[in-house]
């Protein structure tokens, strides 16, 4: 906790905090335009891990930057893909809103209420609201339960009895996931990894939740069950109106199903956007370099596409670069990427990046280094040279 | 001259339950600098096949030849079987973490590998050969970095270092069994820009096994679709992506989400696939097919040719890209192209012209117009796209 303390104190960390307001500020701003008014707020949520040495006396010598400041909201009703490469804080991030893993600063607002402080005893009436999709399907369920008391476990722990009973609600349940009622009394290991996923499914919609996250939710499945899974997530969330946040790494599936994606780099957010804009006019660098690394199923496709290619690895969250944290692999950087952390501002309506040479927009330079809030007279022909755009 | 030549090749599995059948008849070749891609899901005998062919699935009960440079893989005794994997036959697998060894030094675990395949070279040449191919697939400061143990090195960067002892002793084909399926997409494409580049330089056959057609289309010459332990369709890759013949296939290619509209709803295969115990009579994917016919039922089918219909030598096939340029689709009737499947041989393509023309044949052969190849008269259009 001292960490956090410590870093809030020092200016980047304030300017962070000032993306994360301007960030609050337009997304509910675009509110009555969208779908509908936020049914989940995060404000400046960081997690750091604390790194000790010795065994009695544990010292804190570190800490492990796993998410540093990050700040969306999603409204009712859509589904937020929340995209990045191994260690980037996302599902560290899920996990804090579910609230599985107490966060070291910031805010979590749903419903308008404030649930960082909660105790785990309040936190418990909550968690029929706030349900979660884990990535695998074979570690996620006890293999010694039933399919039936698995599901039904969701209903005893709230104390509730459907009108139906139970028996008849779960196997309601396992209809609406395409499984078939008699599945009530099989064991996990006597389905496949697509069905299991299912169960999972079933189990986290019996208390009909109003949100749903799912880590990697088809990852671990075969391309062609993948397909099955999404679609059926597309279909409850049609019949159910749930509202999603999707944690994934795959940029094919998120795009498929999200309405806005938001991007991770290094425990941050460095781009947020509708589904459509972000892929066809990515700004931030990073989200371009991602998408130009996905592998087409396509080898005409393959051989027209300009690709970036990232030198070396993503850099330890233990000590993240300073200011932007992409500088250390980002082709376009400047001296102003080293000093001075560029904020999460909005560069077209609905569409945010944290960068200070975006590319695909039209806001002049000036403007953004106005808005990181620099004196120098920072490098405005650092825009002249972008790469223009890859699709 | 084909480096591998694999024949009739059957890898079965005694178990407690059953025999699990996992291979069962595939054969494929390799040329040197050549890359054939494998396709296919989990338990569709892809990674089974490669290993029985290394000699690493210890008690299942194996047939048929696997020749390579001259010798069968399948009858050499465990002596010289140990001689030709590693220097011959390289291997990369797909969790960098499990396959080096967590106690020893990285550079250790390559200097090994050379002095024992080469014991005349002494500890201090091996060591330097060891941060060569460390420096050669690009790990920074590799004089340092040999002497790190693999905790220390990043997912990416150990899949560099497993590249780098495979290509340690320069052998002529080298398997790679999803090699990149635990890496995130920026790394991914350093580590295939990167076999691509060493493949180039050393001339060597590549067998990439994966279940992703975006790394297949990056990479391979010639494509080996698998489903249920055999072929379902081999063919160039350029002629298996816009002109695929397996309903298998077809589904493959339309389930994954980059497809054409975006938005709409992902079109998957029903059902699950097949155990492995308990096939499915006749066609293994039968009970998955849209297409499906009563033959399919009682008959597999054999791994046929598909000729479709070609245009004359020179000629543009028909059909544009999205894009506007033309899909370079080499319709060779050398029997490059091959499917396991009932549908008159001139369905090929993606398109709903050639999806209606396969259900009037399905339909037209149930309707007892006799054998499938009577229905070659339902003439897809040849607007592949």
């Amino acid at each position: 906790m001292s960490t956090s303390q410590d870093r809030a104190d020092t200016p980047e960390d304030t300017a962070a905090g000032t993306g994360g307001d301007t960030a609050a500020a337009t997304a509910t701003a675009a509110g009555p335009a969208g779908a509908g008014e936020p049914l989940l707020e995060v404000d400046n949520l960081g997690k750091h891990f604390p790194v000790t040495q010795g065994i009695v006396f544990k010292r804190q010598i570190g800490a492990v930057k796993a998410v540093d400041g990050v700040s969306f909201s999603v409204r009712k009703g859509e589904t937020l893909g929340l995209v990045g490469e191994s260690g980037c804080g996302k599902t560290t991030t899920g996990r804090m809103i579910m609230r599985l893993l107490d966060s070291s600063f910031g805010k979590i607002t749903f419903e308008g209420r404030d649930i960082t402080g909660l105790s785990q005893g309040q936190m418990r009436p909550l968690r029929r609201d706030l349900q979660m999709i884990f990535q695998d399907p074979y570690s996620s369920l006890n293999p010694r339960q039933t399919v039936g008391a698995i599901i039904g476990a969701a209903f005893k722990l709230q104390g509730e009895t459907p009108q139906q009973g139970t028996r008849a609600a779960v196997q309601e349940l396992l209809q609406l996931v395409g499984l078939s009622p008699e599945h009530y009394n099989r064991y996990p290991h006597e389905f496949s990894g697509g069905q299991r996923q299912r169960i999972g499914i079933a189990r986290t919609l019996a208390l009909k939740p109003k949100l749903i996250v799912a880590d990697e939710p088809v990852s671990a499945l075969d391309v062609s069950v993948q397909a099955q899974v999404v679609n059926l997530l597309e279909d409850l969330q049609d019949e159910l109106g749930l509202t999603y946040v999707v944690i994934a790494h795959d940029l094919s599936v998120v795009r498929h199903i999200s309405d806005r994606v938001a991007v991770m780099y290094l425990g941050k957010i460095v781009e947020v956007g509708d589904r459509n804009d972000l892929y066809a006019k990515p700004m931030h660098p990073y989200t371009n370099a991602l998408l130009s690394a996905v592998p087409i199923p396509d080898p005409a496709q393959r051989a027209g596409r300009e690709r970036i290619r990232l030198q070396g690895d993503v850099p330890s969250p233990l000590d993240p670069p300073p200011a932007c944290r992409f500088h250390t692999r980002c082709w376009k950087a400047q001296d102003i990427c080293k000093q001075v952390e560029p904020p999460l501002v909005e560069l077209s309506p609905g569409h945010q990046a944290a960068c200070h040479f975006p590319e695909n927009t039209t806001v002049s330079q000036t403007d953004l280094v106005a808005k990181a809030a620099v004196s120098p007279g920072a490098s405005a022909d650092g825009a002249a040279d972008a790469p223009q755009a890859q699709e | 001259m084909k480096l591998l030549e694999v024949r009739d090749l059957r890898v079965a599995f005694p178990t407690a339950d059953g025999v699990v059948r996992a291979v069962r008849g595939v054969s494929f070749s390799v040329e040197a600098g050549r890359t054939l891609g494998i396709v296919g899901e989990s338990g569709s005998g892809k990674s089974v096949s490669t290993q029985t062919l290394m000699g690493l699935t210890p008690g299942a009960q194996v047939s048929g030849e696997a020749w390579f440079d001259g010798q069968d893989l399948l009858a050499m005794p465990e002596r010289q079987m140990r001689r030709v994997r590693g220097a011959q036959i390289g291997m990369i697998f797909q969790d960098p973490l499990s396959s080096l060894h967590p106690h020893y030094k990285v550079g250790w675990q390559i200097v090994e590998m050379i002095r024992e395949h080469e014991p005349d070279t002494g500890k201090a040449a091996a060591r330097k050969r060891a941060v060569e191919m460390l420096g050669l697939v690009g790990i920074p400061q590799p004089d340092r970095r040999v002497d790190d143990y693999p905790h220390q090195f990043s997912g990416g960067m150990r899949q560099r270092a497993m590249i780098a002892m495979a290509l340690a002793l320069h052998p002529k084909l080298i398997i790679a069994d999803e090699p990149t399926t635990a890496l995130d997409a920026t790394v991914q494409m350093q580590i295939l820009d990167l076999m691509r580049r060493l493949q180039r330089e050393f001339d060597t056959a590549l067998i990439m096994i994966t279940h992703d057609l975006g790394v297949i289309a990056d990479m391979a010459d010639d494509v080996l679709v698998m489903y249920g332990g055999r072929e379902a369709e081999v063919a160039g890759r350029r002629t298996l992506y816009y002109r695929p013949h397996h309903p298998y296939t077809v589904g493959l290619l339309e389930s994954v989400p980059s497809a054409p509209g975006v938005g709409g709803r992902l079109k998957p295969i029903p059902g699950q696939p097949p155990s492995l115990i308990n096939l499915p009579s006749g066609c293994v994917f039968h009970p998955r097919c849209e297409y499906v016919m009563e033959r399919c039922r009682v008959d597999e089918p054999p791994l046929r040719e598909v000729v479709a219909t070609e245009p004359a030598p020179g000629e543009e096939p028909a059909g544009a890209l999205p894009g506007g340029d033309l899909p370079r689709v080499d319709l060779r009737r050398d029997g490059t192209h091959r499917s396991a499947c009932w549908l008159p041989h001139t369905a090929v393509g993606l398109d709903a012209g050639v999806a209606a023309a396969r259900r009037a044949a399905s339909e037209a052969a149930d309707a007892g117009a006799g054998a499938a190849e009577d229905a070659d008269g339902a003439e897809p259009e040849g607007g592949e796209r």
